[in-house]
């Protein structure tokens, strides 16, 4: 009983201090709301991030992978993108998400997850994967973004305006590319009568 | 922080290299999948953001419907890579990538 509780009580002390250090910087660095909020979203996204790479047990995976995907949601409202971040909750959270879980209880075997979480070859994973993530900053720092400061905000039916005028060509690829998804998931996935159950 | 492009760039640049390092990394074919969910989303993060700092017009919501549809795109890729993981898995009757090695016998 008491070992179940562990996990929460550790998640409940990093929310915690999520929380406090957003506030005291709130407080004693006078910083804004929107970048108070930033933060926290960014730490949540980030930790569950690293969470849904490094976790044994594969449905916790899962289930930090939507946390992580709440937060990024939480960043597009942020960032003044609110359908967006909606479409996020709905596609990611609702479609995708639960896609993956059903796929895994699908696909697990029966007895305790497996004790090698990664391949032979994760130092090398890693060390490529910092190489990425240092280019990258590299490469953001190093450029100058030039006059893309201003902050352009624009309402939802702009957005819809783009979409059917602008983009009406892609959105029909889109719907064209959903069907065939959809076709090939069922044929790839469908029992044949004769074969293995 | 939050008015500056480079954090959120940096933000997602992170997030990507986490998404990579688990698509190296992990032996599970569903974990693959969900890195390169993580992946997505954080080129996901870079269009808005781009789209959110630049001058033009109308340059959020063409970034937003852009956005949209990488998702789509998403979308589509899970259901085929799930798919393909099950169909697999019929056969194998294992997850884990490094035991399908039926081409190198």
């Amino acid at each position: 009983m008491l070992a179940k509780l562990v996990p929460i009580l550790i998640a409940l002390v990093i929310m915690g201090a999520v929380l406090s250090v957003a506030a005291l910087m709130l407080i004693v660095l006078g910083q804004d709301w929107d970048d108070a909020l930033l933060w926290i979203l960014s730490a949540v996204m980030l930790g569950s991030g690293l969470l849904v790479v490094t976790m044994r047990d594969i449905i916790r995976c899962g289930l930090a992978m939507i946390v992580c995907f709440l937060a990024l949601a939480g960043i597009y409202v942020l960032m003044g993108a609110p359908l967006l971040g909606a479409a996020q909750v709905i596609v990611y959270i609702g479609a995708i998400s639960v896609l993956i879980l059903f796929a895994i209880m699908l696909t697990q075997t029966k007895d305790a997850p497996s004790r090698l979480v990664f391949q032979t070859q994760a130092v090398p994973a890693a060390i490529a994967a910092v190489v990425v993530a240092i280019l990258i900053a590299l490469a953001v720092v190093a450029t100058d973004w030039g006059e893309l400061t201003e902050r352009v905000r624009l309402a939802t039916d702009r957005m819809s305006e783009v979409l059917f005028e602008q983009f009406v060509f892609p959105f029909e690829i889109v719907s064209v590319l959903l069907l065939a998804a959809v076709i090939g998931g069922v044929f790839l996935a469908k029992r044949e009568p004769g074969g293995p159950p | 922080m939050s008015d500056s492009l480079d954090a959120y760039l940096i933000l997602s640049g992170i997030l990507f290299a986490i998404g990579s390092f688990g698509f190296l990394a992990r032996r599970n074919a569903i974990s693959m999948l969900m890195s390169i969910e993580l992946m997505l989303n954080a080129v996901n993060l870079a269009i808005v953001a781009f789209a959110a700092f630049s001058p033009a017009t109308d340059a959020q919501a063409q970034g937003s419907v852009i956005a949209l549809m990488v998702m789509a795109v998403a979308a589509a890729e899970a259901t085929v890579g799930l798919a393909i993981v099950i169909a697999i898995y019929r056969n194998k009757k294992t997850p884990l990538v490094d035991e399908y090695d039926a081409m190198s016998r």
